[in-house]
């Protein structure tokens, strides 16, 4: 276990983290400001690397394709919300979960039935290409720790946006107290699609970061979509604080688990039921560590107060 | 008896309704009972395998409608019973014990007490938060298989063939395990409806509509919902052994969280609380599946907008639209 190995698996955790985070945001607000269960938000992101596949293939530049990512994937799922979800917010959640499971079915298909089967892959940017060192024989690359600062941006801007403007202290009170908003006279419904919208977008614009380092394929938000409900649930849910904290937890948690648990393990088992035990209980940690949030805390860290 | 007559009256339907029920599901367990005769002018291996499949379901369904129709406890996790019935008979058969008499009480007594464990955890919570607790115990259970690698891990483990009963290989005839699993879907049915009839079912119902005052007259809610978990969690449990049996094949992938969603999609699909509605919903949904697969190969972008329309529509699934129509039927029929 070398510090160097622990410090590049520290910032892929982070990476993974500052990921969840941005599908998060949208979701914790859609969840908490709403009551709605999206299932259908993991697509969003998937939508989010395909339209970056395929404008970017079509611009030949990331940037540009990035460009014409963020309009269409607020676009896409402005029209989900306008066609299908606005009809769900009074339903109940069986209702809500029944036509989103559905609506993953349909766009995982729909994407398939455009695109192919087949993986997409997407080229890195010639600027954020090759890698950085870090310290003596550790290279790390640059589209890894540019991810890094792009979303920590993000949460800052999410955090000034959601503090410290109107719109987010209208969203702050809807996640409280909806009827309540709405009889003082705001528009919720406006409210509810705009959240709706930018939560979509978020969602894209982080598929679309990770399509280069990733491959690009139908189903991919699905599991990445229950890590999402992970990190709000630990969250609380409705709380962008509570989602970022979460999601870097989720991130850590995971990847060093999986990196480094079975070398912990080690220092008590032997070898060989260390590495089964290791292997076994790492993909359960995130699933562990909610549980046990969810009893000493049944409603998250950072509970919304009603 | 005075007890009796303060139950609530909203709960008894009135005899015209429970006359067609009765008759309907009669009707429906006669037609299945039928099916095997009738296959046997077509495809018979198919369609025996696809209906037995759906029957099988049927049972995972029907265990959830408990929980989910009768406590409202929407479990998004119930496919890890399936696991847990499925890998009780991998993992007892690959050690030599294929003996289903033996391998049913395992799988009932492993999936009871996965129910007692995650339910006492998730019945502290409620709302979105017990939704997503059930699915981080699913998920649990789900990578702990993946792991499992004496047992096959991500790949899962082929069985040597169908359970014995009594050391009589009378499961292998696809009929006879057809007639198996109709009559355990029967039981399975008759039984849930009793346990929802008793005084647990209506305590059951009446911690649904108002927990606090349940707790008020005196019923501690979490127990009898954890007593609910742990009979959908048997019972599931049950459909699994059969699962592994029909498929001849054990693997994590029997309890994706897709595969809970499913299960959740066949019970609203049905009509929930109503339990025939989840036989209805288990069979119309894979059998759906199957013909929409058979006209298109991108069956999903049928299926898909389907479920979307049933849940927008809003009329309490199959269950549902069919008393709605009953309704107007006898309203018609009235001066």
């Amino acid at each position: 276990m070398s510090s160097a190995l622990l410090i590049v698996q520290t910032l892929n955790g982070l990476q993974l983290g500052i990921l969840l985070f941005l599908i998060a945001a949208g979701l914790t607000l859609v969840f908490g400001v709403m009551d709605f269960i999206n299932l259908a938000h993991g697509v969003q992101y998937m939508i989010g690397a395909y339209l970056i596949a395929m404008f970017s293939a079509w611009t030949g530049s990331f940037w540009a394709g990035l460009a014409l990512t963020l309009p269409v994937a607020l676009a896409v799922g402005l029209l989900l919300e306008v066609t299908i979800f606005r009809r769900l917010y009074g339903r109940s959640h069986l209702d809500q979960v029944l036509a989103t499971f559905g609506l993953i079915l349909f766009l995982n298909q729909l994407v398939k039935t455009i695109w192919g089967a087949a993986p997409l892959s997407v080229p890195m940017p010639d600027v954020l290409s090759g890698s950085v060192r870090l310290m003596d024989g550790l290279l790390y690359p640059v589209y890894r720790i540019a991810l890094i600062g792009l979303g920590l941006t993000t949460a800052l801007l999410l955090y000034v946006l959601i503090n410290k403007t109107r719109v987010g202290m209208l969203v702050r009170a809807g996640a409280s107290n909806a009827p309540m908003v709405s009889a003082l006279g705001v528009d919720i419904g406006r409210l509810f699609m705009i959240v709706f919208g930018f939560g979509a977008m978020l969602a894209g614009f982080a598929g679309a970061m990770v399509a280069p380092i990733l491959s690009v394929e139908p189903g991919m938000g699905d599991n990445l979509l229950i890590l999402t409900f992970v990190v709000i649930v630990i969250g609380g849910i409705g709380s962008i604080r509570g989602a970022f904290i979460a999601a870097l937890l989720v991130g850590l948690i995971d990847t060093l688990g999986r990196a480094f648990g079975p070398h912990l393990l080690r220092l008590m088992l032997d070898a060989a039921s260390a590495n089964q035990a290791g292997r076994s209980l790492a993909p359960m940690l995130i699933y562990i560590l909610m549980a046990a949030v969810l009893f000493f805390r049944p409603s998250g860290l950072f509970p919304v107060k009603r | 008896m005075s007890q009796q007559q303060a139950l609530p009256a909203t709960t008894l339907a009135p005899a015209s309704a429970a006359a067609w029920r009765v008759s309907f599901v009669a009707l429906l367990f006669v037609a299945l009972a039928l099916l095997p005769i009738a296959a046997k002018l077509g495809a018979e291996g198919y369609i025996l395998n696809l209906v037995t499949r759906a029957l099988i379901f049927a049972i995972a369904a029907i265990s959830l409608d408990l929980i989910l129709g009768h406590g409202a406890l929407v479990s998004f996790g119930h496919a890890a019973y399936l696991g847990i019935g499925s890998y009780a008979v991998g993992i007892l058969a690959s050690h030599g014990v294929e003996e289903v008499l033996l391998q049913i009480p395992v799988a009932i007594g492993a999936g009871a007490l996965f129910a007692l464990a995650t339910g006492a955890v998730s019945l502290r919570t409620s709302g979105v938060y017990y939704i997503m607790s059930t699915l981080a115990f699913g998920q649990m259970l789900y990578f702990f298989a993946v792991s499992l690698s004496a047992y096959g891990g991500d790949d899962g483990l082929t069985l040597p063939g169908r359970s014995t009963i009594l050391g009589m290989p009378l499961l292998k005839a696809d009929t006879t395990f057809y007639y198996v699993v109709l009559a355990l879907l029967g039981a399975t049915y008759v039984l849930t409806l009793r346990i929802t009839r008793s005084r647990f079912g209506r305590v059951l119902n009446g911690i649904r509509e108002n927990p606090a005052r349940m707790k008020a007259i005196g019923f501690e809610p979490f127990t009898y919902q954890l007593a609910a978990c742990i009979i959908a969690g048997a019972t599931c449990a049950l459909a699994g052994v059969l699962l592994a049996n029909q498929t001849g094949f054990v693997s994590p992938a029997y309890m994706t969280w897709q595969r809970s969603g499913e299960l959740l999609v066949m019970v609203i699909l049905g009509g929930i609380g109503s339990l025939w509605g989840a036989i209805i919903g288990a069979l119309s949904f894979l059998l759906l599946e199957e013909v929409l697969s058979l006209i298109t190969e991108q069956w999903k972008l049928i299926l898909g907008p389907f479920l979307v329309l049933v849940a927008l529509g809003g009329y309490g699934g199959i269950a549902g639209l069919a008393d709605t129509l009953r309704n107007k039927l006898v309203r018609r029929g009235q001066p």
